[in-house]
């Protein structure tokens, strides 16, 4: 049987790019395979661990369970695309590194891309509306601590908090 | 100084950007995808397997089944450096594919094709039929007369037993007016669940094989797929890149033999093998579940006359780290509370389960529950404060072990329980929680841990280092010890660079394993990379420290012993002078005309040492008894690990093990169906890892006592936070409840029906 | 990459209709979370799909003119939660569905697959259920409505004929005005989770808040597909909102229940549950509605 092909045109990392892609990929598959972004992880393949998320027209989806073709016409944001063009990493990703939120790292993408959607909505939200708006991740390393540490700082301090942010 | 300091992780800024790789990132996509056949029966043979209607699917390259083996090289996985002395070998029981079916999930095929769609179909293309036989799954049934039989060699499926016998058990329990205390605990099969599943690739360039492969311990990995293969180890090169965490998985030498293996039958091609989530639950390895009974004798002062212990562990079907698991427990049961007279039995027992090897922990995690819910039921038994029987009754400072002759060197044990009570304001919550009434109550509970670093006098404990001066002053380090997630790159940096007194920014840590390059070491276990590490990293900088001042004369005219390396200068230490860069003296060094040398040192640790850790666990729970759940409200650690390296990241490693004992005693457990022995919850959905929303806070607390035998005063770190959480939750849901739990995991089940016995629902 | 044997994306509902019409063995895939992972495990494997995912026509929710609330059927959770008029009216709904998986579930995964897919622990199904949601579905025949207890035929199984796909969700007014309800999932942690039984009570209370006129309470994973407890609501209907009225409803939906025994749960420990879970339900949707329970 001759596999099918789809031209898939979309903006990853805020790139338009097109491609043909095998209708069978999931968009874990078009983003490591076909665009080499690596960052986006397998975890378990079936939207239960979280590692493969990215934004896709803003909001967050396992990209394992998420058709390739689908994408087309969409906006896409892979971890990589976070950074500037000279490698200047956004706020969330330099709280990562300074709250010591990184440990294995193999769930970090995951979570830094939820966490890039919470933050962009620029709105306050509890410790326990954070740890909801997370909870779409396992890690086995942290036990979750400095990752909620990270984005509840960050949170504030783009809110102008900074006081409050140094005192989580 | 860099040690004791926050430094920031050396791999933090790559992992934040997604540009750190991985297994999977570094393979090749024209790399063939296998993945393995598992038997659908508990216990048996395989008569036969018909393959064609698998080799009749387009883009299958191949399948290879349990008779394609022509010969049988039977070989051990444990993580353990292995003994030259035969007795002290590992069980060699495993081969790359077996006919012998032994659990529900044994390897017993593999298909190689083109894709993972063609590989899948495969897989659900080829027949199998087996003779079956009964199976048993339970430790305590194997070990009847009688029992379905595992292997051989192993009469009632007893792998091991060993006994400690201390004093006269018998004769001590005669003594008028003791009170008797009985208990039996039971912990879970769990799983580490790394997010990054097991994964290799395999390829032969030559007549060697090149292995790329997701695991803790490089070299053993060698060493074992020489072994599996029969080929020389010295044919074989394995690479560790960035692991996505291993907690003992890794720690067992996995698929590695059955990918390589696989590529040598396919001519060399590059062969991957990627493990899905769900066999990584099942046919990788578990944590022991292991029973417990303990009884105690005990006077009506509140002293300890008699002990016992009996633990019996379960093996599940092959021996991989075997019974070390359950003895290093048992160990732990005479020296936490010493009395004159014990008697402990241990027991590791096969089952047709899922195979059981290492995990954070290595038996302590079950120890201490066992002995932990017991001493709080000792405590209640004699009407006494939990807390101020276990001052009196824990090993003393001075204590020392006959055996390993590790000390407790300080008084760790009050200093970490003073600590605890401090900051959960512990004296205050017992009091207000006692004698609650309602649906919903609080309570407040400790445990306490016994833990030893590394694994000497058991096994060799060898650590090998090497370090490049480079032509800029900056080294290159190397050691045999492996970045697993936990932050060791950056405490082996902050050493090398106070070691040789360069910045830390100067030290490059080659983080990626190559057993082609990087100096011998048996890899990450038993918490001792820090501590292991920290003596070749010492004595190498120490060595390289001293060729450059040696060379540094040659280009100052001052002795050595008058010069040092301050922060990448080299100095007079007569009067502090700064007479040169190190990174002058370096490019000197290379390219001189009269006297070129490369300064490099590289030098070997035997280490005859080991250091006790310890500390305890405070939890603060609110149970809803009609829900029959627990929520977390407050949870603390406090480890004595001697000098802290990086207090920032060893917080974050406790937050880790805090969190894996959380699972293990309130949600996880790896379920099998009893008429099958087929596991029932082996994903992500089913098996109930802790979500984020199931936290509290966590907090973790040092009391830093400086380890005498250790090169930077440092001791284990990694596995002791899991040991103490899941009997401190318990018995705070005891004070909340009155309600002993025996068995691990308090998930709602389980408190179903010990509320209901309680009359509480 | 999933084992799929061809996908025809839908452009339309006509399309979809005849794209299903034309391959009658293919599978509809709307957000896939659970018709990818059924591939995956093999079960579906070597499928057809018909994607009806790009049919934005089917996502939103609106208030007709009669006051019916329409929920199109690709609505994903989150909007479903956010919209403004499901807050307004059965915000109830918002917060059941808010409870399913994560965040990223609650993205991708749609209404119309959460009811489709027959399962009895849908966190959706039982509010629905409780809402006297209607069901409405458009095939090769046109379209027809159909009560959503009538929808579910048996475990899995849902009547969707050849050719059809659900198209919306409607809540009539009828239904919701007056009504405040409280969802109560119970699982085994707190996110990721699927229900161990899931709890959808609303309450119509009198003018002086003192009496229930109306008690609706719906289970999941109370037996093989989302069910109502009848008897307890019979049980309820004009009683004062008294502890002891309470306590009589909760322990009635033994009466209409029946969970089994797996390795999920047990028989007597769901029971045990549903009957908590009731009690609260109930008290919080008093609550909700203004009133309170007495003793």
């Amino acid at each position: 049987m001759s596999k099918q092909y789809k031209l898939v045109r979309c903006t990853i990392n805020g790139k338009p790019v097109e491609k043909m892609i095998d209708v069978r990929a999931s968009l874990t598959d078009m983003l490591r395979d076909d665009y080499r972004l690596t960052s986006v992880k397998k975890g378990c393949e079936v939207g239960e661990c979280g590692a493969c998320n990215v934004l896709i027209n803003g909001e967050c989806f396992n990209s394992c369970i998420y058709l390739a073709i689908w994408a087309d016409g969409k906006e896409i944001l892979t971890l990589e695309g976070l950074a500037g063009p000279n490698g200047e990493i956004s706020d969330i990703q330099q709280a990562f590194i300074d709250e010591a939120a990184v440990q294995c790292g193999f769930c970090t993408p995951g979570f830094i891309m939820s966490a890039a959607e919470i933050l962009e909505s620029g709105r306050e939200y509890t410790d326990d509306e954070i740890r909801k708006l997370m909870s779409g991740h396992l890690c086995r390393c942290t036990g979750y601590e400095n990752i909620f540490r990270a984005v509840k700082k960050t949170m504030l301090r783009r809110l102008g908090k900074n006081a409050e942010a140094d005192a989580v | 100084m860099y040690v004791g300091k926050n430094a920031t992780r050396v791999d933090a800024r790559d992992k934040v950007m997604g540009r750190t790789r991985y297994t999977d990132d570094l393979c090749d996509k024209g790399a063939y995808v296998a993945r393995v056949l598992h038997a659908t029966i508990a216990h048996g043979r395989v008569k036969s397997i018909d393959a064609s209607a698998a080799l009749a699917i387009p883009g299958v390259v191949g399948v290879f089944t349990c008779f394609d083996l022509k010969e049988k090289h039977y070989f051990p996985t444990a993580g353990h450096p292995w003994s030259t002395d035969e007795s002290h070998q590992d069980v060699a029981d495993r081969l790359v594919l077996t006919d012998r079916v032994r659990f529900y999930g044994d390897d017993i095929a593999a298909v190689v094709a083109e894709d993972e769609v063609a590989a899948a179909q495969a897989l659900r293309a080829i027949r199998v039929e087996y003779e079956e036989l009964p199976f048993v799954l339970d430790v305590l049934e194997a070990m009847q007369d009688g029992a379905p039989q595992l292997h051989d060699n192993y009469p009632n499926n007893i792998l091991k037993h060993t006994t400690i016998r201390k004093g006269n058990y018998e004769e001590a329990i005669k003594e008028p007016g003791l009170i008797k205390v009985e208990g039996w605990y039971e912990t879970p099969t769990v799983q580490h669940c790394h997010l990054e599943n097991f994964i290799c690739f395999a390829e032969m360039t030559g007549d060697r094989i090149k292995i790329v492969t997701s695991t803790q311990i490089p070299h053993i990995v060698r060493r074992v797929v020489g072994q599996a293969l029969g080929i020389e180890w010295g044919k074989i090169q394995v690479i560790k890149p960035y692991i996505g965490g291993g907690f003992g998985n890794k720690q067992d030498v996995l698929y590695e033999p059955l990918c390589a293996w696989l590529c040598t039958q396919l001519g060399g091609h590059l062969v991957k093998l990627d493990v899905p989530r769900e066999e990584t639950f099942v046919s990788t390895r578990v944590r022991h579940s292991i029973r417990s009974h303990i009884v105690s004798w005990v006077r009506p002062d509140g002293t300890y006359a008699a002990r016992k212990l009996e633990a019996f562990s379960d093996q599940g079907a092959y021996a991989s780290h075997g019974h070390s698991i359950c003895a290093k427990g048992a160990g732990a049961f005479p020296q936490l509370y010493p009395c004159d007279h014990v008697e402990v039995d241990a027991y590791t027992v096969f089952t047709n389960k899922s195979v059981a090897g290492a995990m954070r922990g290595y038996g302590i995690p079950q120890a201490m529950w066992a002995v932990e819910c017991h001493t709080e039921e000792v405590a209640a038994r004699l009407g006494v404060d939990s807390i101020a029987f276990r001052r009196k009754n824990l090993m003393p400072v001075g204590y020392t072990d006959p055996f390993s002759k590790n000390e407790l060197y300080a008084d760790t044990f009050n200093q970490c329980i003073d600590k605890g009570m401090e900051v959960t304001d512990y004296a205050r919550k017992y009091q207000e929680y006692q004698n609650q009434t309602g649906d919903v109550r609080r309570g407040i509970g400790m445990a306490v841990f016994w833990y030893n670093t590394a694994v000497w006098p058991i096994s060799l404990e060898t650590s090998s280092c090497r370090m490049v001066l480079n032509q800029d002053g900056s080294l290159q380090v190397q050691v045999g010890e492996t970045e697993i997630g936990q932050g060791a790159d950056t405490a082996f940096a902050q050493m090398a660079a106070d070691v040789v007194g360069v910045p830390m920014d100067k030290v490059h840590i080659v983080s990626c394993q190559d057993t082609d390059v990087t100096p011998f070491g048996t890899g990450a276990y038993a918490s001792r990379q820090t501590y292991t590490a920290g003596f070749s990293i010492r004595q190498t900088g120490s060595l390289l420290k001293e060729r450059i001042l040696t060379y540094a004369q040659e280009l100052t005219r001052m002795p050595p012993y008058n010069l040092d390396i301050v922060d990448g200068q080299i100095v007079r230490s007569t009067d502090g002078r700064v007479l040169m860069s190190l990174g002058d003296l370096a490019t000197e060094a290379l390219y001189s005309l009269t006297h070129s040398q490369h300064l490099t040192a590289e030098s070997t640790a035997q280490i005859k040492s080991n250091a006790y850790s310890f500390g305890c666990t405070f939890a603060e729970v609110e149970v809803d008894i009609p829900m029959c759940k627990v929520k977390l409200l407050d949870l603390v650690n406090v480890h004595d690990a001697g000098t802290i390296i990086n207090p920032a990241l060893a917080e974050a490693q406790v937050h880790g093990g805090m969190s894996m004992g959380i699972g293990f005693g309130l949600s996880e457990k790896l379920l099998f169906d009893p008429k099958t022995g087929k596991a029932l919850n082996n994903n992500l959905l089913d098996y109930k890892l802790s979500t984020f929303m199931d936290h509290p806070r966590l907090r973790a607390f040092f009391v830093e006592n400086p380890e005498p035998t250790s090169a930077f005063g440092t001791k284990a770190l990694g596995e002791p936070p899991t040991c103490s959480v899941a009997p401190a939750i318990r018995n705070a849901v005891y004070q909340a409840t009155g309600v002993f739990v025996e068995e691990a995991p308090m998930n709602p089940h389980n408190l179903f029906r010990c509320f209901k016995q309680a009359g509480l629902i | 990459m999933y084992d799929i044997k061809a996908i025809y994306e839908a452009e339309s509902v006509a399309h979809a209709v005849q794209l299903l019409v034309e391959h009658p063995q293919a599978q509809i895939i709307a957000g896939g979370s659970d018709v990818l992972v059924q591939i995956r495990e093999g079960k579906r494997a070597g499928v057809e799909l018909v994607s009806i995912y790009g049919l934005d026509v089917l996502r939103g929710v609106t208030l007709e003119g009669d006051g019916t609330i329409r929920i199109g059927s690709l609505t994903s959770f989150s909007h479903i939660t956010k919209d403004p008029i499901i807050q307004a009216h059965i915000n109830v709904l918002g917060q059941a569905v808010d409870q399913v998986g994560g965040p990223q579930i609650r993205n991708i995964g749609t209404i119309g697959g959460n009811t489709c897919n027959g399962v009895t622990s849908a966190d959706s199904a039982s509010t629905l259920f409780a809402w006297d949601a209607v069901i409405e579905l458009t095939g090769p025949e046109g379209v027809r409505r159909l009560p959503i207890q009538d929808f579910y035929i048996k475990a899995g199984q849902v009547d969707l004929r050849p050719g059809e796909l659900q198209t919306g969700i409607l809540i009539p007014r009828a239904a919701y005005e007056g009504y405040q309800g409280h969802y109560i999932k119970y699982a085994m942690r707190e996110a990721m989770d699927i229900a161990t039984t899931g709890c959808s009570v609303n309450v119509k209370l009198s003018a002086d808040k003192e009496t229930m006129e109306d008690v609706r309470i719906a289970y999941g994973v109370a037996g093989p597909v989302p069910m109502r407890a009848p008897t307890a609501e019979a049980l309820a209907k004009g009683r004062p909102t008294t502890s002891q009225a309470v306590e009589e409803f909760s322990k009635s939906v033994l009466e209409d229940i029946h969970p089994r025994d797996s390795w999920r749960a047990a028989k007597d420990f769901r029971q045990h549950i549903a009957v908590t879970m009731a009690q609260r339900a109930l008290t919080q949707s008093i609550q909700l509605a203004g009133g309170a329970v007495h003793e």
